[in-house]
């Protein structure tokens, strides 16, 4: 539905975001790859200027034999993967509680919502310091008040509180997504399934979960995305130390903290196939709602 | 649902989920409440709720020690500067993909979304060295630069979901009333699309904001935003609870502000329009 | 001024060729009807004139101009939409004012012009309004505001009625046509209603599957249909088309008799049939009469205080002088 005219003009709109975007993209990913297969550590004088040694593929494979690279992952993973649960599982409670008719909802949606827009690295100072502090932190105020011995949080159950600050920060927008699904459903057909006798925990199973469910994959897939590069969290909490060094974290450090960037760049590249790996899904999902 | 509810339900519902929001709440309250205590009383066992001397010193010292104002200043030119230029960038971009769509579209669209998917971390020494090479380590310009490009296919997935619900029969009647591309832009989509444009701008600003990647890898002290401000009360300053605070509240204070009235858009911006 | 003329015009949307190469003239001044079954691609053939489509083959020319590849802006038409296409956050009067204000027009000018057409078009009052505080029929009216100020050389209409309710249709069939005698501008207006076309018209442009079927006016469509789609399609109700054997008396493979054509009696004529349903519209009575031998049921209108009851055994006789006849392609016989 356009003329010639139209068309042309709409290159020309166009080509500014995409020149942008595409040299974004291609310019750091293929000096990435190119580093990737290179021995550069700028510390040691290495310059590229000076030319720097091909080095095949060693690169990769240090980085994937080295004694961190697997704690990693699993760190990693489990860090996401409890996120995830933790924030569907309370979002989808939550959203169903805040859909309920009640007394100034809109406050509390507030209330909950908030932690989204403190910064991370606010958050995790607050709760590294405010709360998770063995001997002034809050949650050793609780301890103590039943009279138990205040946990290290950082240093003895690291993992646990990181998972705990990150789901602090992702369980709004879990929330608030889920939130905006339930009440989309369509109330009829919420009715009609009343008029047909369904109890109420069967309306749950069968109306309101598989209408939620595109919402949850939804949820998933971003947060995935967002949380396979969680970094302030860790960089002002425990610094990667006690077993938190995610693979984020663990490139991080190659690269800055003693700049062996060959090695950083290898991790780097095994970071992108990562990613990509759950962008593939989540762009199928966009797509195919582009379409309606 | 038009149906009457019992006031017990609707008691206990409000109870329930009035406990759960402030439990959410809480960190951020006890930090504001915090902030107005004295050293010793916001190390107090057992901690003090509402009954202390409240004082304003915290924000005082905050400011004084390490210009706290510098660091604002910083935020908003990098969040702003960066929202404004990918608004420049991304509403022509979105025009061109929601009114004159061609087969393309559509791929083009999923590759700008799959640009914001690309690990930062994968990029960070390329960038950090391209960065090093054109003097922009440090620099406010740098950083605009970097977060708009972060932020554009989000900006232009939200302008172009915005400018969809725009009817093109509107376009096209100005395009018959004589108008030219540039005045159809400006007279006609533009004040039709101002408040898409403005909730684009809010959730971009937001985003920026709270970026705490390239903004704590790529400054030291002359550009750092508040997210860096903060990350520096890290050790030993974050010992002092007051101050810690009082710092941390002034650098939410701004975005939770704004971010009461973006509820709506931030489901739209962040899921591309998935769900509605 | 505003003589049209398509040269073998033609439009595909990538392999599928909506309109085939066709060529019609429009002349100065004239009121033409572009009428047709949704889909027949009478509102893409009104954008390829006003220019929001392109050609995808020949010639689009404007008072001997070619404008084939003349954007939209330029070319000197006015076109008022189905939806209105109002500018939501414009008062009325910026509304009626935006084709001046981009003509680049001296204040003073605009602001005669825009209380000269409210004041033709009744909106006076509402000069301050935003288009959603108005009722249809006053949106609609804006639309034309909008339209006549610039003076065009033409006004294009793409179903600009079809979302009122029934009764300011008719109102504003009206005051288009009024305002087409006052200003004797060429203007060509899209609908799916053959009534406008019949009431409104100068000429009848039939278009079918993107193919013009008859050009005419009014009256030549209906007293000549060249083909049976056109006699089907002009009239109401709707012609009777008879096939088999009572067309083969007439050496023809359908013929055709409309509705005002039939008498109808109790007591003897040309056929016999039952009578089904009737429709009483007051001034007409149209009786839907089954007879033997016919697959469909004949429509007759009679006048309208007769009354016949359901099952009534009646006969009916063609008026053999308004007989049309048509061969196996469904063109006419003369």
């Amino acid at each position: 539905m356009a003329t010639q005219h139209s068309r042309s003009a709409a290159r020309m709109m166009m080509a500014p975001a995409v020149v942008l975007l595409l040299g974004w993209m291609l310019v750091p990913l293929i000096m990435t790859l190119f580093f990737s297969f290179k021995k550069y550590l700028p510390l040691r004088g290495d310059t590229l200027g000076g030319g720097l040694e091909w080095v095949g593929f060693q690169n990769y494979v240090r980085f994937f034999s080295s004694s961190s690279f697997w704690p990693s992952v699993q760190t990693t993973l489990i860090i996401v993967g409890s996120v995830l649960i933790i924030t569907v599982l309370l979002g989808t409670l939550l959203a169903l509680l805040l859909d309920q008719p009640m007394w100034g909802q809109g406050v509390v949606r507030i209330l909950v919502i908030a932690p989204f827009f403190v910064m991370p690295t606010v958050s995790a100072l607050v709760w590294k310091n405010m709360f998770m502090d063995p001997v002034n932190g809050i949650l050793a105020h609780l301890w103590k008040f039943f009279d138990a011995v205040p946990i290290q949080w950082l240093s003895h159950e690291s993992l646990p509180s990181i998972i705990m600050i990150v789901s602090w920060q992702w369980l709004p927008f879990a929330t608030l997504i889920l939130l905006t699904a339930v009440q989309s459903l369509d109330s009829e057909q919420l009715e009609a399934s009343e008029m047909d006798g369904a109890p109420k925990l069967k309306r749950f199973w069968h109306i309101v979960l598989p209408h939620l469910s595109r919402a949850i994959t939804i949820v998933i897939l971003i947060q995935t995305i967002f949380l396979l590069s969680i970094f302030a969290e860790i960089f002002v909490t425990t610094g990667g130390a006690f077993g938190t060094k995610t693979l984020t974290y663990l490139i991080f450090q190659r690269v800055l903290d003693s700049q062996n960037v060959g090695l950083g760049s290898a991790g780097g590249v095994y970071a992108i196939i990562l990613a990509n790996i759950v962008a593939i899904f989540l762009m199928r999902i966009v797509g195919k709602n582009l379409d309606t | 649902m038009a149906r009457a509810v019992t006031s017990q339900r609707k008691a206990i519902n409000t109870i329930f989920a009035w406990s759960i929001g402030l439990l959410i709440f809480f960190p951020i309250l006890w930090t504001i409440l915090t902030s107005f205590k004295t050293e010793a009383q916001a190390i107090n066992d057992p901690p003090i709720f509402f009954f202390f001397d409240w004082t304003l010193e915290n924000y005082a010292v905050v400011q004084e020690r390490s210009d706290y104002l510098k660091f604002l200043w910083n935020s908003i030119i990098i969040a702003g500067g960066s929202t404004l230029l990918g608004i420049l960038i991304g509403v022509p971009a979105a025009w061109s993909m929601a009114f004159v769509p061609s087969r393309r579209t559509k791929d083009i669209l999923l590759w700008m979304l799959s640009t914001k998917m690309l690990p930062a971390v994968g990029v960070l020494y390329p960038i950090y060295l391209l960065f090093i090479e054109m003097g922009l380590l440090d620099s406010r310009f740098g950083l605009v630069i970097v977060l708009m490009l972060i932020n554009l296919p989000i900006i232009i997935w939200m302008l172009y979901t915005y400018f969809k619900e725009i009817p093109v029969d509107i376009l096209e009647a100005a395009r018959m009333d004589g108008a030219s591309l540039r005045n159809e832009i400006m007279y006609v989509l533009t004040p039709m699309a101002i408040p898409g444009i403005a909730s684009t701008m809010l959730l971009n600003f937001i985003l920026a904001w709270n970026e705490a990647f390239w903004t704590l890898n790529l400054t030291a002290a002359k550009a750092a935003p508040l997210t860096a401000f903060i990350a520096s009360y890290s050790s030993p300053e974050g010992l002092f609870f007051a101050k810690l605070s009082a710092a941390s509240t002034m650098a939410i204070a701004p975005i939770l502000i704004l971010g009461w009235f973006s509820q709506k858009q931030l489901v739209r911006g962040l899921t591309f329009g998935a769900v509605k | 001024m505003g003589r049209i003329v398509l040269d073998q015009v033609s439009k595909s949307f990538g392999k599928t060729e909506v309109i085939p190469p066709l060529d019609l003239t429009i002349e100065d001044g004239e009121f033409t009807v572009f009428v047709g079954p949704s889909g027949c691609g009478k509102s893409t053939l009104l954008r390829l004139i006003a220019g929001l489509e392109d050609v995808s083959g020949g010639k689009v020319s404007i008072d001997g101009k070619e404008m084939t590849e003349v954007p939209p802006a330029k070319r000197g038409l006015s076109m008022v939409f189905q939806s209105y296409a109002l500018y939501p956050h414009m008062s009325v009067r910026k509304n009626i004012a935006f084709p001046l204000r981009m003509a680049k027009m001296d204040k003073a000018e605009i602001k005669k012009r825009v209380e000269d057409a409210a004041t033709v078009l009744n909106l006076t009052d509402y000069l301050s309004r935003r288009p959603g505080q108005l009722s249809g029929g006053q949106r609609q009216r804006v639309a034309i505001g909008r339209a006549i100020v610039r003076e065009p050389s033409a006004f294009l209409f793409d179903e600009p009625l079809s979302n009122l309710d029934a009764a300011l249709r008719v109102g504003m069939r009206l005051e288009i046509s009024e305002m087409h005698k006052r200003l004797a501008t060429t203007m060509i207006y899209v609908t799916h209603d053959q009534v406008e076309a019949m009431t409104m018209a100068d000429k009848i442009v039939v278009l079918q599957a993107g193919v013009i079927e008859q050009v005419g006016s009014p009256l030549e469509l209906y007293r000549a249909p060249r083909n049976t789609f056109v006699a089907g399609f002009i009239g109401s109700p709707k012609m009777n088309l008879l096939t088999g054997e009572e067309a083969a008396k007439h050496d023809a493979h359908t013929i055709g008799i409309r509705p005002e054509h039939i008498t109808i009696s109790n007591e003897s004529g040309t056929w016999e049939g039952v009578v089904g349903v009737s429709e009483h519209l007051g001034s007409d009575s149209f009786f839907h009469v089954k007879c033997d031998g016919f697959e469909d049921p004949l429509t007759v209108r009679a006048g309208g205080e007769l009354q016949l009851s359901y099952g009534a055994k009646v006969f009916l006789t063609p008026d053999t002088a308004h007989l049309h006849r048509f061969n196996d392609q469904g063109l006419r016989i003369e």
